[in-house]
């Protein structure tokens, strides 16, 4: 990882960020291997430069983004967000990135566009994870977001953490951050956006819908079938006697920036 | 008395097992304690303490195929495989209530009626009670035949035991298939066996 140019930018304050070495070799990255540790063991072989994210589909202005380029850009700022799984453990981690509305408005969006879909890379010479048949995932990985929610302040591409570029087990060179959702919305190493006038299909929706859903925003009073999403596991403590227990927050605790968005949805139906 | 003690530690050397057996256990505490376990230690430790039950209960059922299809007898391993089992899955169990939920009983009480994941291995868990409790010389001579009879239990606690197991991860993937293939062997030895010998 090398040094970004990086500044302070709303949202960071108050919030104490997990210790670096926890944020970097405790990943959900399946692309490199099922268990936690794998991103950060498996991932040596990937190169995240040169990169070209492309913006298409619905967009007046098709592009072709160099991420070499974008990597200087002075839009890249610092957010410190709260990162709440799907499997009830939690993080801090401050990212560093552009919000997404900024790529988004330089395409200049079709006013038919109503979601964007994202797609990660498919690269199984350097990504081992993509090898087995096993887990019964297709590569590459999709995700996908309404426009409104696309266009959110708090929507970030993160292009570092901690002041430095993205390492590739945390989804090098550039990844989705939307932290009022499960943290498997947050896309890594994205190749291409689209806009498009219809929902896009979403990797964990496709492989289990009743487990994982469309929206996937942060809710303790809906639980995953397996487990209870009212508390989270806070990661960092190390020691097993010092491992603590919190309340899931409503949105992650971004209700006041994001709830709004879901006004008079049924968040049981919609989960 | 010391002669005794020598004697019977001489006729019941293989008691040693059962401390060797609880070796991983004391291990992952220690490890817990010192910070070796990880990022999110507790989700470690009560998986690990999972996953040594579900090892034990697999050797305990695989010893008589064993001695079916190699002649290796090993068949006088059954109860310590088997208690071992049942003690880490006591392990595993009080990680859940204590280190997981912190003795949230609320959540607790939601976990084992609404979730057929935890209603699982709370099922497999509660099968083998009767088995430890029954697994002494006393219990078999008293049931006599209803002492094989009640025993079979451990092959549905094993059943319940792989589903929940299965649904611990979010995928299939190969930690926890080859374990699931064994589950899926050691019951069709069962199925597929002719003599009631064993």
């Amino acid at each position: 990882a090398a040094p970004l140019q990086t500044h302070r930018g709303p949202y960071s304050a108050v919030l104490e960020p997990t210790p670096h070495e926890d944020v970097t070799h405790y990943n959900n990255f399946y692309e490199f291997g099922m268990d936690k540790a794998d991103p950060s063991s498996q991932s040596q072989e990937f190169q995240p430069l040169p990169w070209t994210l492309e913006i298409t589909g619905l967009v007046k202005k098709p592009l072709r983004l160099d991420v070499e380029q974008l990597l200087k850009s002075s839009e890249i700022e610092e957010r410190i967000y709260r990162m709440r799984c799907v499997e009830a453990w939690s993080m801090v981690i401050p990212w560093d990135g552009i919000p997404l509305a900024n790529l988004l408005r330089n395409a200049d969006p079709d006013p038919r566009a109503t979601h964007v879909a994202f797609e990660s890379v498919v690269r199984p010479l350097e990504m081992p994870g993509q090898n087995g048949g096993f887990s019964g995932i297709q590569w590459p990985y999709v995700e996908g977001l309404r426009l409104d929610e696309a266009m959110n302040p708090l929507t970030l591409i993160a292009l570092g953490i901690y002041g430095e570029t993205l390492p590739n087990q945390n989804g090098a060179p550039l990844r989705l951050v939307v932290p009022w959702k499960y943290g498997f919305k947050g896309i890594k190493s994205i190749q291409r956006i689209r806009l498009l006038d219809h929902e896009p299909p979403t990797t964990w929706n496709r492989l289990a819908p009743d487990e994982y859903g469309f929206y996937a925003n942060v809710n303790p009073q809906v639980d995953h079938p397996r487990w209870s999403q009212a508390s989270e596991r806070v990661i960092g403590a190390r020691s097993l006697f010092g491992a603590r227990r919190q309340p899931t927050l409503m949105f992650n605790g971004y209700g006041e920036q994001v709830a709004d968005l879901y006004r008079g949805m049924d968040l049981r139906a919609h989960f | 008395m010391v002669v005794n003690v020598r004697f019977m530690l001489r006729k019941h050397w293989r008691v040693i097992f059962y401390p060797l057996g609880l070796l991983p256990a004391v291990w992952l505490l220690c490890e817990g304690q010192q910070g070796a376990l990880g990022a999110d230690p507790v989700n470690v430790f009560e998986r690990s303490l999972g996953l040594w039950a579900f090892r034990f209960l697999l050797c305990c059922l695989a010893l008589a195929p064993l001695r079916r299809f190699t002649g290796i007898n090993l068949l006088r391993y059954r109860r310590l495989t088997g208690l071992l089992a049942f003690f880490y899955a006591l392990m595993h169990l009080a990680a859940y209530i204590g280190l997981d939920l912190g003795f949230d009983w609320s959540t607790l009480w939601r976990d084992v009626t609404h979730r057929s994941f935890i209603i699982l291995g709370m099922g497999a868990l509660l099968m083998l009670v009767p088995l430890a409790v029954t697994s002494n010389m006393r219990a078999m001579r008293m049931l006599r035949g209803r002492w094989k009879l009640l025993h079979r239990l451990i092959y549905p606690a094993a059943l319940l035991a792989g589903i929940h197991f299965f649904l611990s991860f979010k995928t299939l993937n190969s930690i926890s298939a080859p374990y699931l293939v064994a589950l899926g062997l050691v019951l069709l030895a069962r199925i597929s066996r002719r003599s009631k010998t064993i």
